[in-house]
């Protein structure tokens, strides 16, 4: 290790300058968060009502929980081969990337939180005869809430985590895409500790945010410090 | 008879936790279920409200046969029966899906104020105390315009002054809506104070010892000599000295 080769904060500084005035910065910050978005909303619209139907089907979560818990320890990454061979090397293969990163957590989470819901409160709404849409809509899923939330930061991170792994193989843009790059092309380690800088502050305003759903009036009673 | 039970057995697996449960209830009338721990009243409460299927006899309100949960009985649980994502207001219109919007608007102002939480219609359960919270869960019940409430101890988890305000609430409120009420207590003085009748139920498996007329009229003065000898009957009934 040469300490001296690692840029200081000035130069970094100065790089990140650098990627501004080229219109690189806010291209590449913009792509990843693209990426992101796509894959992550993708992953929520999906998740939720199949971990809400197999938290609900007894019979259905025997059949298919054991292949999740199979699926989850195996990292996103190891499905790059798959990813290239199913949708190519570009955008769709990194959005398909996320998309399983962050489906398996969420539909884990929504099915033990369908689990832990309290009895009473599914008796009380049967007992009212509310119909189906209104039992999931004011009944499972505020119920759930506050634990999705929290799962859906944690799948978020790791989100954050593969998109710049997925953009260093499949495609020509994104913060990830920025650090092999400025490696392969002369050595630009001021440029790579950039990007770091960048995916850095970019996932903890994410995480912020995320937070920021935790205090909703409608979910706070789900959180134990009160 | 508006609920009438008739030879209702339960067993879960190879305990027999109810056996040939007869009575009926009429209509309007507030009986109070007390007993021994486990001696089956909240599985007779559920069997009742439609959540349980007995392993034998049955149990008729209006003369049909109970299969299910219904909207025009409705249970009452512990304070934890409120849902803490919704309001006070939300809660109590929650059984009103069907209903205009404006008719629901004043139908849940109205069991606000019935119950006596004005002021508090946005606040959530974490903000209220535990006797508001069962206020707000009798009001849901009583919103739907049910005929049969059913109460698993309800007040047991209030302290002592709460309850004996709750109780007197929910005598006010019965007389005004006339409602048939199946009350389940194991606190032998609640059940003297509100019912018409206390259904004494033995040690599991459950049947019915007696059922006790408790022929005081309402205001029930605490201490008059008829209060004291029905309690002590009951005490007695259940095998309790009443003594400390
Ligand atoms: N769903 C169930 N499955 C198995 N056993 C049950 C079930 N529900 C109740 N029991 C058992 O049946 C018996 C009667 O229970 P129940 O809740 O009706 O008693 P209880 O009279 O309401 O008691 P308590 O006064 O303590 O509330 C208990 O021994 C209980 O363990
Ligand atoms: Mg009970």
């Amino acid at each position: 290790m040469r300490p001296s080769l690692i840029p200081g904060p000035i130069v970094v500084g100065r790089a990140i300058g650098e990627l501004a005035v080229r219109g690189l910065l806010v291209k590449y910050v913009v792509a990843s968060l693209f990426r992101v978005t796509w894959g992550y909303l993708a992953a929520l619209v999906i998740a939720i009502p199949f971990g809400l139907t197999l938290g609900m089907m007894s019979l259905g979560e025997m059949a298919i929980n054991p292949i999740l818990q199979v699926l989850r320890p195996i990292s996103p990454l190891a499905w790059i081969p798959i990813a290239i061979l199913w949708f190519g090397v570009g955008d769709v293969s990194a959005i398909f990337l996320i998309f399983l990163a962050s489906f398996l957590p969420l539909t884990v989470a929504t099915m033990n939180a369908v689990h832990n819901i309290d009895p009473v409160h599914l008796a009380a709404a049967r007992n009212f005869g509310v119909p189906l849409r209104a039992r999931v809509a004011d009944v499972l899923l505020p119920a759930i809430l506050p634990q999705l939330i929290v799962a859906m930061r944690i799948a978020l991170g790791v989100a954050w985590l593969v998109v710049v792994a997925a953009e260093m193989i499949a495609v020509n843009s994104g913060l990830g895409f920025l650090i092999v790059d400025a490696r392969n092309a002369g050595d630009r380690y001021d440029l790579v500790i950039a990007g770091m800088v960048l995916i850095g502050v970019i996932g903890v305003v994410l995480d912020l945010l995320m937070r920021r759903l935790e205090r909703l009036d409608s979910v706070r009673w789900g959180y134990a410090t009160e | 008879m508006k609920v009438q039970f008739t030879d209702v057995s339960m067993r879960f697996g190879a305990m027999e936790v109810l056996q040939h449960v007869t009575i009926g209830v009429e209509e309007g009338e507030f009986l109070c279920i007390v007993g021994p721990s486990g001696c089956g009243k909240s599985t007779l409460l559920n069997i009742a409200g439609g959540f349980l299927a007995p392993a034998a006899g049955s149990v008729t309100i209006d003369g049909e046969p109970v299969t299910a949960p219904d909207r025009r009985r409705i249970f009452v649980f512990q304070e934890r029966g409120v849902f803490p994502w919704l309001t006070v207001e939300g809660n109590i219109g929650f059984g009103l899906f069907d209903m205009p919007e404006e008719a629901r608007r004043q139908r849940v102002a109205q069991y606000i104020q019935l119950v006596g939480l004005d002021g508090f219609e946005k606040a959530y359960p974490r903000e209220l105390s535990g006797g508001m919270k069962q206020r707000v869960e009798v009001a849901r019940a009583l919103a739907v315009n049910p005929d049969v409430l059913f109460l698993d101890e309800p007040f047991g988890a209030l302290d002592s002054i709460t309850r004996l305000q709750m109780r007197s609430e929910l005598l006010r409120i019965w007389r005004a809506e006339r409602k048939t009420v199946l009350f389940v207590t194991h606190d032998i003085d609640e059940s003297v104070q509100l019912a018409d009748r206390v259904v004494v139920m033995s040690a599991r498996p459950g049947r019915i010892r007696r059922v006790v007329d408790i022929d005081i009229a309402h205001p029930r003065d605490l201490s008059s000599k008829r209060y004291i000898e029905l309690r002590d009957l009951i005490f007695g009934e259940i095998g309790l000295a009443h003594q400390v």
